[in-house]
């Protein structure tokens, strides 16, 4: 069990004139993320995300508060810590002087694995994300994509017992978006807990059993996408505004929506179910896609 | 392929020193007279310090990039290591580098004809010379926020020390102010103790005593620069 106690992160920044201010990442964050479920963090831009998983994944350190592995706290049993976690960055963070094999290899043998397991834990994870020919090409060659589907077998090399995925998915195709989260519920079925950020909201809704969302550093919302969705209202009525631009609302009853929908005189009303989406964009009131 | 880049950067970094002891110590100093043996033999100490001391601190400007821009510094910080590994074994690939070119001058400088003789003192002196200058190329790679800034670092204080630290004249011709500055930078210790020890005279112990105090507290830096880049 993963637990954030009063969680607090502030950076001190310079603006242009030089003058230094404090600016509030994370604000009095308390979670709790269960072993074996896949927990998801959504949030726009500058949320709060990547701040997060960087403290749970000790790379950088709470200002404030505590994170707890079981009884491990991450101020002082670090080494233990990173023994259980592995960790997919946003930002690609491969040595680009060595090939794709020796990336993998370097983190093999970081993580303290033996020669014969190395070997064939690579070319079975290369494997699995059709890069096998690839291994002796320089990981500047890959193309982006090829890159990210790296990055996330590589840090499941050492079977670590919790996963953080800060942006898993970005900029993949849909056929590969799709087989890493085949890749991501195959591990939740072997027992690893998950944790996610995302942009995608059909990513959330399609692996998360949990999701928690934030803005501006605060946790706003934490429940299973169901939950949050028929909680907000499970009917939607979408609308064209004079100035172009798409509104909608959020009915609790079928019943209302309708009502609703046959009074309205705008063009191209839509009913439909809601979605994480609509309830994403009710509590931030902004929208994360576009 | 790391073999072969670190072959490339060794040979690209050493152009400069070995273009300085053919054209100083080869070519003009056979004319230079030092009261004592040739220039050349004068020489060839202040460059095996120079060499090695750029060697060594350029090793780890990579390591800048690799924690600023391309992040895979993230990769040793977020295994189950001692963060003391991840220092020690950067610094001993600088100094396994600085040796490499140290002793390709040495047999560059035998070819040309210098007189030196290589004590295990003096490969212990050049040792600690790549050590102290990895940790300090370490320090400044693990604080430097701009590639310009570690850039400045080299013309700014690595380019004066390589002419000024009793490598291409020696220090007690200058005055007396400039002369203690000169002698409170490791630089000056190696290469004086160098070119005692390769003349065969007895070294100044406080020299290495110096260089030890260097190594030590440079070491200490990055080992708590290290920890505190993992907060
Ligand atoms: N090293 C830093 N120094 C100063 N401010 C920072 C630093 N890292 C993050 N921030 C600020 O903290 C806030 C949260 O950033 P964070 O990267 O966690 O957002 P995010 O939710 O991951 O966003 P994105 O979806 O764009 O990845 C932002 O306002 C950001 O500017
Ligand atoms: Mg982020």
């Amino acid at each position: 069990m993963l637990r954030l106690e009063n969680v607090r992160k502030t950076f001190l920044y310079k603006n242009a004139k030089g003058k230094e201010s404090t600016k509030v990442a994370v604000d009095n964050m308390n979670l709790r993320i269960d072993d074996g479920e896949i927990f998801g963090l959504l949030g726009p831009n500058g949320a709060g995300k990547t701040t997060i998983i960087k403290m749970l994944t000790m790379l950088s350190r709470p200002t404030k508060g505590n994170i707890y592995y079981g009884k491990l706290n991450t101020r002082n049993d670090a080494q233990a810590i990173k023994k259980l976690i592995g960790v997919v960055p946003q930002h690609i963070n491969f040595d680009q002087d060595l090939t794709v094999g020796e990336n993998m290899q370097l983190h093999g043998r970081l993580h303290h694995m033996p020669r014969k397991d190395r070997e064939q834990c690579i070319s079975e994870m290369l494997r699995y994300v059709e890069l096998s020919e690839r291994v002796n090409d320089s990981v500047r060659a890959l193309s982006g994509g090829m890159k990210r589907r790296l990055l996330i077998v590589r840090a499941l090399m050492h079977k670590p017992s919790i996963l953080f995925l800060d942006e898993p998915t970005v900029a993949l195709d849909p056929q590969v978006r799709r087989r890493i989260w085949d890749l991501i519920r195959k591990m939740h079925k072997a027992g690893v807990t998950i944790v996610l950020t995302t942009h995608y909201i059909e990513e959330a809704e399609a692996l998360c059993d949990r999701v928690a969302i934030i803005n501006k550093g605060k946790l706003i919302a934490l429940d299973t996408p169901k939950a949050l969705q028929e909680k907000i209202g499970s009917y939607a009525v979408e609308w064209d505004k004079e100035n172009g631009e798409r509104e909608f609302k959020i009915f609790h009853s079928k019943e209302q929506a309708k009502a609703f929908a046959n009074n309205l005189s705008q063009q191209n009303i839509l009913r439909r179910r809601s979605n994480l989406e609509d309830v994403f964009v009710e509590l931030t009131g902004r929208k994360v896609n576009s | 392929m790391l073999k072969h880049r670190m072959i490339k950067f060794i040979l690209s970094r050493m152009v400069a020193p070995i273009l300085y002891l053919v054209a100083f110590g080869w070519g003009l100093g056979r004319s230079i007279n030092t009261g004592s043996g040739s220039y050349l033999d004068f020489l060839v100490p202040g460059i095996l310090a120079l060499n090695s001391m750029n060697i060594a601190f350029n090793s780890l400007s990579p390591l800048h990039g690799e924690r600023v821009y391309h992040k895979s510094i993230e990769e040793y910080f977020t295994a189950p290591i001692n963060p003391l590994s991840f220092v020690i074994g950067k610094i001993l690939a600088a100094i396994l580098r600085g040796m490499i070119s140290s002793a390709i001058i040495i047999v560059l400088a035998y070819l040309f004809g210098a007189n030196f003789m290589i004590t295990p003192l003096f490969l212990l002196v050049l040792i600690l010379n790549c050590a102290i200058f990895a940790e300090i190329g370490f320090y400044a790679a693990m604080t430097i926020d701009s590639y310009e800034d570690m850039g400045r670092f080299n013309t700014y204080i690595l380019m004066p020390m390589s002419f000024l630290c009793g490598t291409f004249f020696s220090p007690d011709k200058l005055p007396k102010l400039f002369y203690y500055f000169i002698h409170a930078l490791p630089l000056t210790h190696t290469s004086l103790l160098l070119r005692e020890i390769g003349r065969g005279a007895p070294p100044e112990l406080l020299s290495v005593l110096v260089l030890l105090l260097y190594t030590a507290v440079c070491f200490w830096l990055c080992a708590r620069v290290t920890k505190k880049a993992q907060q």
